[in-house]
This record gives C-alpha cells, sequence and structure tokens, in this order.
C-alpha cells in the first residue's frame, strides 16, 4: 500500500519548547484520517509542516514517497485551512473566481486559464453543490457555503490529498451533515485520501477509517476499531468520556476500510 | 476646449498624463485597499515630496540650474521608503502598521528640512503639493507612460497569482508562489506610481486617487475584475471630468478632481442604500 505521507521522528521547537516530539506517523493512500487533539497540542505545527509553510528542524517527512526538500508536486495536496472561517468576507470576489484560484500554480507563471481549466472550475464548484451560487460574492454566502467554496478551491487542482483543518467550525449544525456527506463522498468515489482535524473526537469517530491522537507525542494512531477501546484520559491528561456513536450500516464500511489498508 | 488642446502642449500632456494616471493609480490601487494596505500610498506620497523638496534644494543650491526634473529625486526617495516600510514591517511583526507613521513623518520631517534649506516655499513647490496642470512637461508624460506599460504589463501577466496574493496570502505561499518577491515588486510599482501621478494631483491628494474609486466600486461590483473595471472608470470620469471642470471655472485641478471622486463615492454609496431600501420594502 502506497503512504502518501510518511513522518518518521520529527520533533519541532518553538523557541526553546518542544511542540512536536518524536512523531511517527504514516497516511496510506485511500484512508479518510481524523486527526484529533487539544488546542495547542501541535496539530497546526505538524500541518503546516507537512505543507512545507515550516521548514523541517529534526527528523524525516515523506511526501508521495519524496523527502519534503524535494517535494515540487504541491499541487496534489489542496488545503482547507482553519482560517478560511476568518478571511476578508468584505474581499470582491465571486465565488468562480475564489475557486479558480486553486489553480494558479497549476496553470503557471504568465499564463491564463484555458477552456478546461474553465471546466475543472465549474465542476469543482459543481462538486460542492454550488453551482447556482458561482456568480455571488463570496462575502454573500453562509458561512458553511463559505467552507464549500473553499474546498472547492482545493479540489480544482485534483489532489490526491485534502486537509481540512477544523473544517466545521463556523458551520451550522444542520449542514455539518451533509458536509460529512460530501467528504465521505469525496473519499469514497473520487478515491481522495482525506486527513480531517478538529479537536471534537466524539464527532468523527464514525466517519473517519483511521485516526491520529497528537499531544506533542503521537499517542495513537491506528483505524477506528481499536481507538475506540482506548482509554482517552491518557491524550487529554485527565478523565474524559468519550461517546462512542452507534454505528449502524456506517460501522460495516469504517471497518471494511480500515482493514483494507492495513 | 478641444480647440485648446490642439493648441497648447502643455494641455495635451496634461490630459494624457490624467488619462494614464486616472486608470493605473486606481488599478493598483484596487490591491491596496483588499490588502488593507491604504495608508502605504499616504506614507509614500509624504517621502516623495522629500525627495521633490531635496531635488528643488539640489538645484537652487549647488547646482544653480532648473535642468533636474524633480520626479527623478522624488521616485528614488519613494522607492527607498517602500523599501523602508518592507523592512520595518519585518522588524514590528507584531506591529506591522507602525512602519507607515514612522515613514510618514520621517518624510515629512526631511521635507520641512529641506524646504527651509531652500528658503521655503515658492510657486514650484505649491505645485508639487497640490497639482497643477501647466506644470506636465513632455519628460514627465514620457516617464509616466513607462511606468504605465511596466504596472500594466505586471498586472495583466500575473493576475492570478496577485489575486491569489491579495484574497489569500498564506494559501498562496502553501501554492509555492513566491509572494515575498511578487510583494517586493509590488510595493516599488506603488512607489513609482505615486511618484508619478503627484504632477496632476499633488502629493497631498495622491492617495485618494488611488483609494476613492475603490472605495466607490467596491460597494457594488460582482467579483473582482468588476471591481478592477468600475475603479478605473470611476478613476477616469473623477481625472477627466476634474481636468476639465478646473479648466473652465479656473479651480485648481488637484482638488476638483478628488471632490469629483468624493462625489461619485457619495452617490455609489447612497444608490446602494436605496436598492438595499427598496428591496427590504419589497420583501
Amino acid at each position: 500500500m502506497e503512504e502518501i505521507i510518511k513522518v518518521n521522528k520529527l520533533t519541532y521547537k518553538y523557541e526553546k519548547e518542544n511542540v512536536l516530539e518524536e512523531i511517527d506517523f504514516s497516511v496510506p493512500r485511500g484512508a479518510f484520517l481524523g486527526l484529533v487533539g487539544p488546542n495547542g497540542s501541535g496539530k497546526s505545527t505538524l500541518l503546516k509542516i507537512i505543507l512545507g509553510l515550516l521548514k523541517l528542524q529534526k527528523g524525516e517527512v515523506k511526501l508521495f514517497g519524496t523527502a519534503i526538500e524535494q517535494f515540487k508536486e504541491w499541487h496534489r495536496i489542496g488545503f482547507v485551512s482553519q482560517k478560511a472561517n476568518s478571511f476578508n468576507s468584505g474581499f470582491p470576489a465571486t465565488v468562480y473566481e475564489v475557486v479558480s484560484s486553486g489553480l494558479t500554480k497549476k496553470v503557471g507563471l504568465f499564463k491564463k486559464h484555458k477552456e478546461e481549466d474553465k471546466q475543472k472550475i465549474l465542476e469543482a464548484i459543481d462538486s460542492v453543490g454550488l453551482s447556482e451560487k458561482k456568480g455571488s460574492n463570496i462575502g454573500e454566502l453562509s458561512g458553511g457555503q463559505q467552507q464549500r467554496v473553499f474546498i472547492a478551491r482545493a479540489l480544482v487542482s485534483d489532489p490526491d490529498l485534502l486537509i481540512l483543518d477544523e473544517p466545521t467550525v463556523g458551520v451550522d449544525a444542520k449542514n455539518v451533515q451533509s458536509f460529512y456527506e460530501m467528504l465521505t463522498d469525496l473519499n469514497r468515489n473520487r478515491g481522495i485520501t482525506l486527513i480531517l482535524v478538529t479537536h471534537d473526537i466524539g464527532t468523527i469517530t464514525d466517519k473517519v477509517s483511521h485516526v491520529a491522537c497528537l499531544n506533542k507525542h503521537m499517542h495513537f494512531h491506528g483505524d477506528t476499531e481499536e481507538f475506540e477501546k482506548q482509554n482517552m484520559s491518557e491524550l487529554y491528561g485527565h478523565d474524559v468520556q468519550v461517546l462512542l456513536h452507534q454505528h449502524d450500516h456506517h460501522h460495516h464500511h469504517v471497518h471494511h476500510h480500515g482493514g483494507e489498508n492495513r | 476646449m478641444i480647440e485648446a488642446i490642439f493648441k497648447y502642449e502643455f494641455l495635451q500632456n496634461a490630459f494624457l498624463t490624467g488619462a494614464i494616471i486616472g486608470l493605473i493609480a486606481p488599478l493598483l490601487g484596487v490591491y491596496i485597499v483588499v490588502r488593507r494596505l491604504s495608508l502605504i500610498a499616504d506614507a509614500l506620497s509624504h517621502v516623495t515630496l522629500a525627495g521633490i523638496a531635496a531635488s528643488l534644494l539640489l538645484e537652487k543650491r549647488f547646482l544653480f540650474t532648473t535642468g533636474l526634473n524633480p520626479l527623478y529625486l522624488g521616485m528614488t526617495f519613494s522607492v527607498v521608503g517602500a523599501l523602508f516600510i518592507e523592512k520595518l514591517r519585518t522588524v514590528y511583526k507584531h506591529y506591522q502598521e507602525l512602519a507607515i507613521p514612522i515613514i510618514l513623518s520621517s518624510g515629512i520631517g526631511l521635507g520641512v528640512i529641506f524646504i527651509s534649506l531652500a528658503d521655503g516655499f515658492n510657486t514650484d513647490l505649491y505645485s508639487y503639493l497640490f497639482g497643477s496642470v501647466s506644470a506636465v512637461s513632455r519628460t514627465d508624460l514620457i516617464i509616466i507612460i513607462i511606468i504605465s506599460i511596466v504596472v500594466i504589463a505586471f498586472i495583466s501577466l500575473l493576475y492570478k497569482e496577485l489575486f491569489l496574493l491579495s484574497f489569500d496570502e498564506e494559501h498562496a505561499k502553501a501554492s509555492g508562489i513566491a509572494v515575498k518577491s511578487l510583494h517586493f515588486f509590488f510595493i516599488i510599482l506603488v512607489a513609482l506610481v505615486i511618484a508619478a501621478s503627484m504632477r496632476i494631483v499633488g502629493i497631498l491628494l495622491v492617495s485618494s486617487l488611488m483609494t476613492l474609486p475603490v472605495a466607490a466600486s467596491i460597494r457594488i461590483a460582482k467579483g473582482f475584475k468588476q471591481t478592477l473595471f468600475l475603479s478605473t472608470l470611476f478613476g477616469e470620469v473623477s481625472v477627466l471630468g476634474g481636468l476639465t471642470i478646473s479648466y473652465y471655472l479656473n479651480l485648481a485641478p488637484g482638488g476638483t478632481i478628488v471632490v469629483i471622486a468624493v462625489l461619485i463615492l457619495i452617490i455609489v454609496i447612497l444608490l446602494k442604500k436605496m436598492v438595499q431600501w427598496k428591496h427590504e420594502v419589497r420583501v
């Protein structure tokens, strides 16, 4: 099984304090990984390193089998940041324009979008269900719709891996469910490997195939089945009651998925 | 007036320069406003003033000629000021806006010293502060044409990259765009356009030409392309309208241009309010 991300003995410090210590983890192709951890656990730092925004200090990171220092195919990784919730909502740009900005690097310097690029942009907008809004200014959309726009922007360059940082913050409860359905669809039907970062363990265990728990160290890393048997107090540092979800038909699939990737 | 334009070279220079500035100042202005850098234009225009004053001083005290075009030193000061702002922004990481008042006051301070050394104000300096139609020379026009070609080439060739940088700098970095160099070229162009615009609208009013048309268009535009288009349209109406009215009524052109830009802004805000109000009544 191809490993899309492989992290080996990664340590990172700000000033003198270690934020990440001896992290080992890997993400196989086709996985839907939930990366959980409390606030300040180093989640964002780990993401920034994987996205090449922070320089490696100690340890190694491989993306698609290439050491990150040599990695050039950044368009294969789509990223939806937490900041997508706090962007300048007065910015005068249409949904179409924002999504098209996801192709900037792929189209290349000094070049304009071709007909096929335009087609791709429309498809990406369609795949998040916003076709009717493509000409609207992004500021006019609801929080959930804005988040979908940013996912469409990440999808437009046909990534193999999509990383989402707290994507449901600012999305109302009513729309969270359909949001997760959309992610599951991307994972299963388009074969996109997903990493979902969140501080909220409860909501994702029935949706993901793998779970990784981070709190400076990587405490747990495996498929969802095993995760549910573990005691959470170790990770959060105090007693936490984890409400496990009844899986129904989901359960079967998650189990199957996890087994496939082992 | 058309007859007069054909007759007098200075009028031709003024109208051509005005038309070009009415296009490129709001064009760069859109990026300045959406990136929340509006005050940079003010800081740089005051640094340009120091450059102009230095040039006038040199001319008067040391060279004893009138051949030196103050635009050159004005542009040099403006570009150096822009570089200092960038440097200061990295020094004060948590107080990035602090760079602007530091550079602005340094510019004024230097400018005032140069002016006093050159024995105070004269008509020449006055025309740089508030703009003047008769002050625009052929050389000025040629410099401005060159700058505008560079600006338009920059924006049309790097349109996608500039959009992404303005909308989401972090994402631009993550997609591997050379954010730093892009921003560097951008800020240099802003410095050049500010220095070039001052002949017509004057140093004290330059920044308004970069922000007022944008402030109006941002209220009503759908999308970024339309914002660019409306901003340049409002810019052109302000400059050409202002020049024409000031010619007939014998008013200061810089002031007239800015007042028209303000009027456009007020009309747009009121129209938008009316449309919203009508919409609410219907709903």
